[in-house]
């Protein structure tokens, strides 16, 4: 056992914004690859929705390897018992960012038709498997788990059970809801009217979705909620509350071209329902549902799987120094990005030219479309 | 059963994992100089040249980066109780893996690939510099972690947990340096022989057309001398590792000599065919070298597998310290003799481009193709060697690879393995087929004109 240290406080935080970041960044990369067999007409539009994430991706998935490396660092008995006892889940997950993760690569290498559409089912399956293990995941790490002191022995089975699926199905819908707001501020013509209007349905999806989950989560109630250090319970509640009002907010403000503040909204409420889902974990790294006692409490407690102080100074030292270069450089590269994409045999809108640049000609781009 | 398959499935997947970075690590650093040539010298040939490679670059990168969220999850999946005995220690380079060096390669390869024309071609030069230097800082702290579990230093153990007592002692490891030199040495050797056995071949089939020979012909002499230097400069830092290796893990060195028993001034074995009690049949040896090599003394002591097997059994109690002999005696010897190999062919390809004499030459076209394998062999069998060589031990000398295993199910394991296997042979030949559609791609002319900002994206996917 280790002292519970302010120092295993801010790793438990510091891990809650790390997949806080990950689910802002990959769930609008998830939810452009679900919503792009509805949005698309032809194949540039399937290639709109690929390049609008295109320079993205990549850097926002690695938030997953960063948070999942900071719980091995900081909690290794969370790492450990999660990730062995959610065997067969966080395959699925692995199989299917593999999938998806080289669909990017892979797709445009053929100009074969058979060969595209392959690799556009692997992304949007793949990003689909995974909203929704996500999302049954961390509905399960809200409800806690049906622990014993061998840890979760539930098996695939034990965590699709209907509570968590309809979290992972709220999941999916935020995500497709914050992908679709995206990809309505990142393309051009019919393509972002389309991806309007599915984000209207995506988003009336996931705020019926997200408020029965949170309904039911909160009105299950939390076994672990009298250990010393736990939030009242009213804190997860108004994190998930002020989440449903923003994705209210940001349906509203979709449905008034409103595109900018929509993904701010929808943006902000990913956020806050990992903000929910934290709060009502803490001091829980692995909380336990109705009946399930490890070592005497109910659940893994901070305490029981933190690294030793060093170890959590270390890290903290590492991360106070890297962090800032990253959010940084990972912002630029989205800066750079920032220009709408408009379909190639359209002509292209002239921008106005910055100073000590002449007025360019009308630019065409120079890629060929395949049929 | 579990433990089995447990250590079948690391082994796959990490195995597959090193086929492509090495070629990702090497290919990030070979594209970012040829770009450069270019930029510098303002010479188009160096910037297609550089293009054509970083095709292949991207593709290798691709499959890399999905199987390393695999490694990343692995520990945990089927390792668990490894995990939690060496978290304190081991998750540390793995998050800072991340942090430091994920981060930048896979944001700046998104500059790369679609900034082209579209920012300056310096920024966009710095940005593949940026994901080579990720490539390479990466390498680094997954072998302080492996560096670790080999020589564990700065650490104490509490209450059943390794705990770290001192960082600075696990980046100054010794074992962490000489491996990663070795790596980054043999990562070079690899993309080298790639872009070798590619650029004799297409300067062959360019036939008449003079820019596209000449610029292969560039890149064969900058191949044969590129490959050349880091296949000699790996085996010294593997020469430096040896002698670590024998100080840190001498069964390990027994094994991978069959040496049974200790002897001072040890020959080394070039080829030992024994029965599995340990009995040779049939060798060839090279007297004293293995003690040069282990000690750097003509006559110096090497340990041989019986003492040492009863020395640790004095030291930590009734059990079996050896490793697979077989395997480790093969897989050393796989590694460097295709290294061998390797240094003949990009000599004899550096011969061949002094005197002009390249495109003619049948036999060497056929061996620089086949050399694009030998630096891959070398990889898979060094990292055979030196995991399997540390058995019994997942963290030597502190705890067995068996105490480490996760309480999972064996149907479990196997189901996932076998479902790795499949995905991962697909993707294995859906990549080779990749690279070698754009190892035969046109040399095309690049569209040239000045970054223009007021220019909308085109679509690059």
């Amino acid at each position: 056992m280790t002292t519970f240290t302010g120092l295993g406080a801010t790793w438990f935080a510091l891990i809650g914004l790390l997949w806080a970041g990950y689910f802002f960044l990959e769930g609008f990369d998830f939810g452009v690859a679900i919503v792009s067999p509805l949005v698309s007409r032809d194949e540039t539009d399937r290639r709109m929705c690929l390049n609008a994430v295109g320079p993205v991706w990549d850097g926002n998935e690695v938030w997953l390897l960063t948070a999942g490396g900071a719980m091995f660092a900081a909690f290794p008995l969370w790492y450990a018992s999660l990730f062995s006892g959610a065997y067969l889940a966080l395959f699925l997950v692995l199989i299917a960012l593999i999938a998806r993760g080289i669909s990017f690569e892979f797709r445009g290498k053929f100009d074969d038709a058979r060969w595209r559409r392959t690799w556009d089912v692997a992304n949007f399956a793949g990003s689909l498997v995974v909203a929704l293990v996500w999302g049954v995941a961390f509905t399960n790490f809200a409800h806690g788990l049906p622990l014993t002191s061998a840890g979760y022995t539930g098996g695939l089975l034990g965590l699709l059970n209907p509570l968590a699926l309809v979290g992972g199905l709220a999941t999916v819908a935020i995500f497709a809801f914050h992908g679709s707001v995206f990809l309505s501020l990142r393309t051009s013509g019919d393509l972002r009217r389309r991806t309007r209007s599915i984000a209207r349905v995506a988003g009336a999806a996931g705020i019926v979705l997200i408020t029965a989950t949170v309904a039911w989560v909160a009105g299950a109630g939390r076994p672990w909620g009298n250990v010393q250090g736990a939030l009242p319970g009213m804190v997860p509640v108004l994190f998930a509350a002020a989440a449903i009002v923003l994705l209210i907010g940001a349906a509203v403000l979709i449905g008034r071209s409103r595109e900018l503040l929509a993904f701010m909204a929808t943006g902000g409420a990913v956020l806050l329902i990992l903000g929910a889902v934290w709060s009502s974990m803490y001091p829980m790294v692995i909380p336990a549902s109705s009946g399930g006692v490890v070592a005497g409490l109910p659940g893994v407690t901070i305490a029981m799987a933190a690294s030793q102080p060093y170890t959590l100074t270390v890290m903290t030292i590492i991360a106070a120094i890297f962090t800032p270069f990253v959010l940084l450089y990972q912002g630029w590269t989205y800066w750079v990005f920032r220009r709408r994409l408009f379909r190639p045999d359209t002509p292209q809108p002239v921008a106005k030219p910055g100073p000590g640049h002449e007025a360019p000609p009308l630019a065409v781009s120079t890629v060929a479309v395949p049929k | 059963m579990t433990l089995d398959l447990a250590r079948w499935q690391f082994a796959i997947v990490t195995v597959f994992h090193f086929f492509f970075v090495p070629m990702t690590i090497g290919l990030g650093l070979l594209v970012a100089v040829m770009q450069t040539l270019g930029y510098v010298r303002k010479d188009k040939a160096w910037d297609r040249l550089s293009r054509f490679f970083g095709h292949i670059f991207l593709i290798s990168l691709a499959v890399g980066v999905v199987s390393g969220i695999v490694l990343e999850f692995e520990f945990g999946l089927n390792w668990s109780s490894y995990s939690v005995f060496v978290g304190n220690i081991f998750g540390a380079p793995l998050a800072i893996e991340a942090l430091l060096a994920f981060f930048v390669e896979s944001t700046f390869i998104g500059v790369w690939i679609f900034g082209r024309n579209r920012i300056s071609p310096r920024l966009h030069l710095a940005s593949i510099w940026m994901v080579s230097a990720g490539t390479m800082v990466s390498a680094l702290w997954i072998l302080a972690a492996n560096a670790w579990m080999q020589h564990p230093v700065g650490y104490t153990v509490q209450n059943g947990q390794a705990v770290l007592t001192n960082f600075w002692a696990v980046l100054a490891n010794s074992t962490l340096w000489a491996s990663f030199a070795h790596t980054l040495l043999g990562a070079f050797a690899t993309a080298g022989a790639l872009m070798l056995g590619i650029s004799v071949w297409r300067a062959f089939r360019a036939g008449k057309d003079e820019t596209e020979r000449d610029a292969f012909l560039r890149a064969t002499r900058f191949a044969t001398i590129f490959t050349l230097v880091a296949v000699v400069l790996t085996a010294v830092s593997g020469d430096w590792q040896a002698r670590l290796m024998d100080q840190q893990q001498p069964m390990k060195m027994a094994a991978a000599e069959a040496l049974y028993n200790t002897q001072s001034g040890a020959s080394f074995s070039l080829l030992t065919i024994g029965d599995l009690s340990g009995k040779p049949l049939f060798q060839i040896r090279v007297p004293h070298l293995l003690s040069m090599i282990a000690t750097l003394d003509w006559n110096g002591e090497v340990q041989g597998v019986n003492q040492l097997q009863a020395q640790d059994v004095a030291k930590y109690g009734p059990g079996n310290y050896a490793p697979v002999l077989w395997l480790t005696y093969w897989s050393f010897r796989a590694m460097i003799g295709a290294g061998v190999l390797l240094i003949l062919v990009s000599a004899w390809g550096l011969w061949l481009s002094w005197r002009k004499r390249v495109t003619p030459s049948r036999w060497f076209r056929r061996a620089a193709i086949a050399g694009i394998a030998l630096p891959i062999l070398s990889n898979a069998s060094g990292w055979i060697f030196t995991e399997v060589g540390r058995q019994p031990w997942i963290v030597f000398g502190l705890m067995q690879t068996a105490k480490g295993v996760s309480p999972v199910s064996a149907a479990d394991v196997a189901f996932t393995l076998a479902v790795f296997v499949a995905v991962y042979t697909a993707l294995a030949v859906t990549a080779f087929v990749l690279i070698l559609r754009a190892a035969r791609q046109p040399f095309d002319e690049v569209e040239e004109h000045a970054p223009d900002p007021t220019l909308v994206p085109g679509l690059v996917y």
